[in-house]
């Protein structure tokens, strides 16, 4: 099946602007930044959360710790994901009893990469609130999750996919909605 | 495309990417050892069979520890008290075994080629845990791991391996996996177990080499595996320990040969004082521990590629046969 570009959600420009609102948003209800840590999930949630940190720095001067997760080996489809998905590490420097954690993603759909992700974060110890940040949010959830901190919501049918393109990714910048159509 | 596999009977027919792809994706798992939560729920419902037909503890241990750190069960076949004992065939045996439906079955057996024997016979996926003098895949591939992490790459390094290399599986699988990557190979021991033949073992264009001085095999070296000595074989044709340790015994000053930076391993179980000295063995440049812990890792790499890999099969072939039946009843 082809896949046509239907329309531009966001630019370069608003991907800016969005995630240094979101950094806002994520000082200002955090009651202080000094337990906070940002969690950025593989692939696209990982700069994603390094650019917020970054625009956190120029709001308060804070270092705001990144680490990186993979969920692949806490997916629930395994049958899928084996034979494609290559393993990473996660990069964690840091110990998560206890901490503030904010988990960063590009685009928030069944919310079954979020319920892995959370499964992964309690391997690792004991935080003391998860919290979720991601840049689009597309509905058709298949779990109970919810995100705090959100980009865009978008509405769209099941045969759409979002595609979220970053510069150190993709070469490129900007959210797009493409759509599988019939020949 | 990444690698897929079905079974890992040898690592003589993967390509280097193949067996790069593997170490990389040991990598994740490596991680997951310094978890204070290390079991993961990936291979949830899964049962691995562990069938030794030949003695191991710590294989054995391994196995079923990767196994039960990705959340699958572990079935245990003790040759000791076995129907082997009854005088059971292989073949009968494991079909039994593959009667009580694991998703994948671990084989140790003292015959060469036993473990291919076996995967030619049935579905499931079979890891070869060591056959006879032929391989020992994943103790190659966990040495090839810990030399990487030690060395920060496995191309182009001076191997030297000392002992028993004749009757060596592991032997073999590290010089099928090292010699893809470019690395001079060097092997040092009594003559009676380095035979000339061994010098061709690799793909074309190996350097391997046979050195009967351990001096001059250990000059030079980046890596050095040390053989456990299996006692019980000294007596073909007589060699007196003394005289082994006289000669071939790794100890400190002849560790100085080696490049100053050169690390030792060995597959254990270790005879302290025989060919290694306990000094060399608890020294800096000994991984022999660290030997142990990727073990632990790459045996999860490899149990999730193959599970993973037959799940996915299982659910072409699913999704294919309700598409069937759902033409069917289109029709």
């Amino acid at each position: 099946m082809p896949i046509v570009e239907k329309a531009q959600l966001m630019s370069a420009a608003e991907i800016d602007r969005t995630l240094r609102r979101l950094a806002h948003e994520i000082v200002e209800k955090s009651g202080g930044t000094g337990n906070l840590a940002l969690i950025g999930i593989r692939r696209r949630g990982v700069p994603l959360a390094q650019r917020i940190a970054k625009a956190m720095n120029a709001i308060d001067n804070v270092e705001v710790p990144v680490g990186i997760l993979d969920i692949t080996l806490y997916r629930d489809d395994l049958s899928k994901v084996a034979p494609q998905a290559v393993l990473q590490s996660s990069e964690i420097p840091f110990t998560v009893d206890d901490k503030d954690l904010v988990l960063v993603d590009d685009v928030l759909y069944t919310g079954r990469t979020i319920r892995a992700g959370i499964n992964g974060l309690f391997d690792l110890g004991r935080p003391s609130r998860i919290r979720l940040c991601v840049l689009i949010d597309r509905g058709h959830r298949e779990m109970p999750v919810e995100a705090q901190y959100i980009g865009r919501s978008v509405q769209t049918s099941d045969s759409e996919i979002i595609e979220v393109r970053l510069r150190e990714i993709d070469n490129d910048e900007r959210v797009v909605l493409v759509d599988r159509v019939a020949e | 495309m990444t690698p897929r596999f079905r079974d890992l009977l040898a690592l003589e027919p993967l390509s280097a990417e193949e067996l790069s792809f593997l170490l990389d994706q040991s990598k994740p798992f490596q991680v997951i050892q310094r978890h204070p939560l290390k079991k993961l729920a990936t291979l949830r419902g899964k049962t691995v069979a562990l069938a030794f037909f030949e003695n191991s503890t710590r294989t054995r241990i391994s196995f079923s520890a990767a196994a039960s750190r990705l959340g699958a069960d572990s079935m245990n076949l003790q040759a000791e008290s076995s129907s082997v004992k009854k005088g059971e065939s292989l073949l009968d045996t494991v079909h039994t075994l593959d009667a009580m439906k694991p998703d994948c079955l671990v084989m140790r057996h003292a015959a060469s080629g036993a473990a291919d024997f076996v995967a030619r016979n049935l579905d499931i996926p079979v890891i070869n845990a060591g056959d006879g003098t032929h391989e020992h895949p994943t103790q190659g591939l966990l040495d090839a791991l810990t030399i990487r992490d030690r060395k920060g790459t496995i191309e182009n390094l001076n191997v030297t391996i000392l002992g028993d290399i004749q009757h060596s599986r592991v032997a073999r699988s590290n010089i099928h996996l090292l010699a893809k990557f470019g690395c001079r190979i060097t092997l040092c021991g009594p003559a009676m177990w380095v035979p000339k033949e061994l010098e061709h073992i690799g793909p074309p264009g190996t350097s391997i080499r046979r050195a009967s001085r351990i001096e001059d095999a250990l000059d030079g070296a980046d890596v050095i595996i040390v053989l456990r000595v299996q006692t019980e074989r000294l007596h073909e044709p007589a060699l007196p320990v003394d005289d082994y340790i006289l000669l071939y015994q790794l100890h400190a000053a002849r560790l100085r040969l080696a490049k100053k930076d050169a690390i030792v391993l060995h597959p254990g179980p270790m005879n302290r004082g025989v060919e290694i000295s306990p000094e060399v063995a608890d020294g800096p440049q000994s991984c022999v521990l660290e030997q142990v812990t990727n073990g632990i890792a790459v045996r999860m790499a490899i149990l999730y590629q193959l599970i993973g890999a037959a799940a996915a099969e299982e659910g072409a072939q699913t999704a294919a046969d309700s598409a069937h039946s759902s033409d069917e009843k289109a029709r």
